[in-house]
Parts: structure tokens; sequence; C-alpha cells
């Protein structure tokens, strides 16, 4: 796929986004809006994976340990061909397979149930020493989790313990897009120096700008190469990225829009923050 | 019941685990930094590539197990109970509960009975905590021999499980022979005056009570009920029905534990049965000695007696 077609189905996956908080009347805006390039890449071209054969036993695996953010992960899915675009809507309602925070058992191709920070890279570690068990050491394991994530104990746990096995399988992208419930990170409890962090616990780090959707399949690639070490990924996202009301405000993180505020961020996203024309005006 | 034998329920785990690896290849264990305490050492030596060692990091620990159960591992997790699940209750809560994954926890020294370490080691909530999870399988076995066979079962049972476990020598009160499946209580002793129900360290204790009692003109049934959840409402009902009163047993608070699943019985039915819970009351332990300790606490067979005899009062 071009970069090109990369771009205009992360635009899509934003507008779904917007369109399934609007519907929900609750969610989180900033985060999503802020990893779909992130999960366009991993979806479009990163991942080894078939939409049909979700339980497929030669499949890479994606946890969210950032399951606030899953809009994106539903949008991104129903894009790719998971299930009808149509579904996107029930997120949040009663019956729905689309839970608040996702939930394996509900909906196939979801790897595990997350929500409670911190707990994606613990299972990451699991997973990558089960399959060398099973004669699969091959299969990659991505885990996204958000940087106010990194406040979490578990985090740390887990991060001492991945390069004591070698597991260079596992590639985590931390979404460092500054902004947390409570304010900046820098303020709520200060991560920096994010990449001497890990470094010091023995993982391969890389920086990118997370809203590129090329400089994400390089850097996944660059991963996958590493064979030593398991390797973070610093992605610099904006929170909010591509509706200009919602970039770089905190007060977005946990809260939809409503109708008024919706049909103003279609807009924007549709025409790509006033680059070009959109048809439907 | 026969004084001369006894061993830790651990090292019953320690010989199922061993054996359960033998049987089936997806085994997996995983520690932290308590191997040889908790009898993970056997299987360690053994298998040292489905050993994984993860450090004092009990948050990860349940984590990882949850990750190998992903992967179709037979993953037991094991620490001290206070650590385990005491400090780590939301993970098993997302990623083994609600996520459907079978992991395998086993929680060491749980009970008054650790002793000199005091309040801080001794976990008395662990069945509480654990027995408010759905999916969860709540065992507490009495002595090693049953543990052993409590560790084969749970390798082969595909929900999760919590298995709780004393650190001191318990008396040996089955055999070999002895049926054992996650699931049943199992009545030891029979008679018609009143119940006693005790699951773990306290079952030897009630059999001891019983005999006891028999000698006061007391015939007590014994129920031992090694899988507190999901219970053996049936087989509590029975015995219920014809005693008229219980006792029950237990090393662990009595809020929330077997005391409070049999009341949850007696209340669900409507049932005008007497209860008397044994176990530790709203407090915390201290250090001492064990067998002092469950003296003072009134966790013994004695203990069990007087509430006995108080029961079959409160019918008349």
């Amino acid at each position: 796929m071009t970069t090109k077609q990369l771009e205009l189905i992360a635009t899509d996956i934003r507008q779904d986004v917007i369109k399934m908080l609007e519907a929900a009347k609750s969610g989180h805006s900033a985060g999503p809006l802020g990893l779909a390039d992130i999960f366009t890449a991993l979806y479009f071209d990163v991942l080894k994976h078939d939409p049909k054969k979700p339980d497929w036993d030669e499949r890479d695996i994606l946890l969210m340990s950032n399951g606030h953010c899953v809009p994106v992960r539903y949008a991104a899915m129903a894009n790719a061909g998971y299930f009808d675009r149509k579904e996107l809507l029930t997120l949040r309602k009663l019956g729905s397979r689309l839970q608040g925070h996702p939930e394996r058992t509900k909906l196939p191709g979801l790897e595990s149930t997350s929500g409670p920070l911190g707990s994606g890279l613990s299972q990451a570690i699991g997973l990558a020493m089960g399959l060398r068990l099973n004669g699969q050491p091959h299969r990659q394991i991505y885990v996204t989790m958000g940087d106010g994530e990194l406040d979490e104990g578990n985090v740390w746990e887990a991060a001492m313990l991945a390069p004591k096995y070698n597991l260079d399988t596992i590639t985590v992208i931390v979404d460092r897009n500054n902004i947390q419930i409570d304010g900046p990170t820098e303020s709520v409890l200060p991560l920096e120096n994010l990449r001497e962090k890990w470094e010091a616990f023995g993982w391969h780090v890389l920086e990118i700008d997370g809203n590129d959707v090329e400089a994400v399949i390089d850097a996944c690639a660059m991963a996958r190469a590493v064979t030593t070490k398991p390797t973070c990924i610093l992605a610099y996202t904006v929170p909010g990225k591509g509706v200009d009301f919602m970039e770089y405000d905190f007060k977005w993180h946990g809260v939809p829009p409503d109708h008024e505020q919706a049909k103003k961020a279609l807009v924007e996203l549709r025409t790509l923050q006033g680059k070009i024309r959109s048809e439907h005006e | 019941m026969s004084d001369t034998s006894s061993e830790p329920i651990r090292a019953g785990f320690g010989r199922g685990l061993v054996k359960a690896g033998q049987l089936d290849h997806n085994v997996v264990a995983c520690c932290a930094d308590l191997t040889g305490s908790v009898k993970m050492d056997g299987f360690q030596k053994e298998f040292p590539d489905r050993f994984f060692q993860i450090g004092v990091a009990e948050q990860n620990l349940v984590t990882v197990g949850a990750g190998l159960a992903a992967a179709g591992k037979v993953a037991f997790v094991s620490s001290y109970a206070a650590f385990m699940p005491g400090r780590c209750w939301e993970q098993i809560r997302t990623t083994i509960c609600l996520n459907e994954q079978p992991v395998k926890l086993i929680g060491a020294h749980a009970g008054i009975s650790v002793g000199p370490d005091g309040a801080t080691h001794q976990m008395l909530e662990d069945i509480a905590l654990m027995r408010a999870l759905p999916n969860m399988v709540v065992l507490a076995p009495c002595d090693s021999i049953e543990a052993e066979k409590a560790t084969l079962a749970m390798a082969k049972d595909k929900r999760p499980n919590y298995m709780r476990m004393a650190r001191e020598a318990t008396p040996i009160i089955t055999d070999e022979k002895t049926p054992f499946q996650i699931g049943p209580a199992y009545v030891l002793e029979k008679g018609a005056d009143v119940t006693l129900i005790a699951t773990g360290t306290m079952t030897p204790q009630a059999v001891k009570a019983a005999e006891l009692l028999y000698k006061d003109g007391i015939e007590a049934e014994v129920v031992h009920v090694p899988t507190i959840k999901p219970l053996d409402v049936k087989t509590i009902l029975q015995s219920l029905k014809k005693t008229g009163c219980v006792v029950t047993a237990e090393e662990a608070q009595i809020t929330g534990g077997l005391g409070s699943a049999v009341a949850e019985v007696i209340a669900d039915e409507g049932l005008a049965v007497p209860l008397i819970r044994i176990g530790m009351k709203d407090q915390f332990g201290e250090s001492g000695d064990p067998e002092q300790l469950m003296h003072h606490f009134g966790l013994d067979a004695q203990h069990i007696r007087l509430a006995a005899h108080a029961a079959v009062e409160r019918k008349k």
C-alpha cells in the first residue's frame, strides 16, 4: 500500500472514532485520535494476521495495554475486515461486543482483556516464553502502551524481566503524547528521561514521530531486525491529532464530542484540516 | 486419626507439580524468589526450561502467568499467599478471571500457623479475596496427599484455580485411595448430632474434635470441604438437614470465607440451623509458636469441640 493510501485509511479510522464516541456519549477522544496512524500501520502493514481467521495460529499478536484507547483498535479492525463497520456504533452499549474497554472473550481478534493499566507487557512476556516453548519463536508480539501508564510499577517489573530472557520478539510502542487525565505527564509524575530509563533496563530504544505511518512501519521493521534485545519504540504523537480543537488539550483525554463538536471534527478530518475541499460540502 | 504421620501440605504440591510436568509437557511454573519455600524446586530441577524465575514481583508473576496461559500453557504461579493474591488482586481479576485464562495460583504459607514471622506474613483474607471473583475455583486441601491429588486435578482443570496451603507439618488423614475431585465435599465421619464443616488445616482438627465429642456422647458428622468454590451445596445441605446444627472451621478470617459460604447456604435455603463459625474473628495475628497461636486464637480441636456443644444446645 502507498503512503497516501495508508494516510487516507488513518483519516477514515479517525472519522469512525469520532462517530463512535459521539454515539456512545462517553469514552476517550484524544488518545485514539493520536494513535490512528500507529494502528493503521499495524493493521495494514506490520502485523501478520488474517481478519477472516482471527485465531490463525501463525498470526502476530497485538496486545493493547492502554485499553481505554480501544475505539481506535475497533475502528482499525473494522476497516481491515474483521467485522462490519456498522457494528462500530454499538460501542459501549448493552449487548455489544465492543465493550468500553476491550474484552478478549467478547470479540475475536482481541488478544486480551485490558483497561486497568500496566498489565500488557507482562502478558507479552508470558506469551513470548510460551510461544518459544511451543516451537513458534518467530511470532512477533506488539504491545501498545500509554505514557501515563508508565506510572504503574507493574510496567517496570515487566521491563526488567523481558531482557533477562532475551525476548526479542516483543516490541513495545509507547504512545508518548505527554498528557494524562490530570494534566501533562511531566507535572503529574515526571517520566523523563524515558529513553535512558528503557535503555538502562536493557531495551533497544527507537524514537519516532508516531503520527507518521511510514516511520511506524520502519521502526517495527528495525525492531524485528534486532534479535538480541526487546525493542521499545517511543512514538511521539499529538493527542487529538487531526481535530484542531482537541489537539494538545488534556481536557479531551476522557470525554467524547457532543453532536456539534463531532460535526465540526468530521468536516475537519474530511478536509484534512482545511487542506482539501470535501465532496460533502 | 493417627498423629504418627505428618508433613507440610506444600510438600504434596511439590510432588504433584513434578508429576503433572511429566504427564503434560505444557505444564510450566513461575516463582517470585521463593522456589524452595513453595516447593517448586523439584520441578525447576527436572524441567529447567519450563521454569521461570520472575523475581520479587508478584504483579508481574500472575500476569506473566496469564500470558503463558494465552500461549496454551498450564501455568502454575506461586508465592506466599500474603503477597499472591495479597498484592496482585486486580491483575488476577482482570487478566485471569475476566480474561478467562486458566492460570493455577498457589498461595503458600497461608494462615496463622506461619507463626514467628507475625501478622504481615499470616495471610487470612485470601479465601475471601478469591471467592469473590467470578470464574475462580478455590481449593484448600487438608494434607499433603490431598494436595498432590489437587495439583494433578488443577493441571487438567480448564478454569482459573487458587490453592492455599500452610507452612507447618499437618497430620496426614487421607491416603492414596481416598477419593479427590475438584468440586465435591467429603463426609469423613458420619454422625447425627452436629455437622463439623472444615477446610484445609482445620479438617484434621475437626476429625480430632469428633473423637473428643464421641467421648462426650455427641456424634459429630465431619464434612471436609477441599473445594470452597464452587461449594458442594448438596452434600452440605444433606448433612445440615440430618443434624440440625453446624460448626464451621477454617484457618482464615470468618468474614468472606468458608463459614460465610455456609451461612449463605443456610440463609438461601431458609433453614433454622444454629451455626457457629470458627476462624479469625476480624483481627490480625501476631508472632508466636504455630501450635500456641492456633490455640490462642481458638483454631484447634478443643475449640471446635466447645463450639459443637454450644451448637447442640442452641438446637434445643
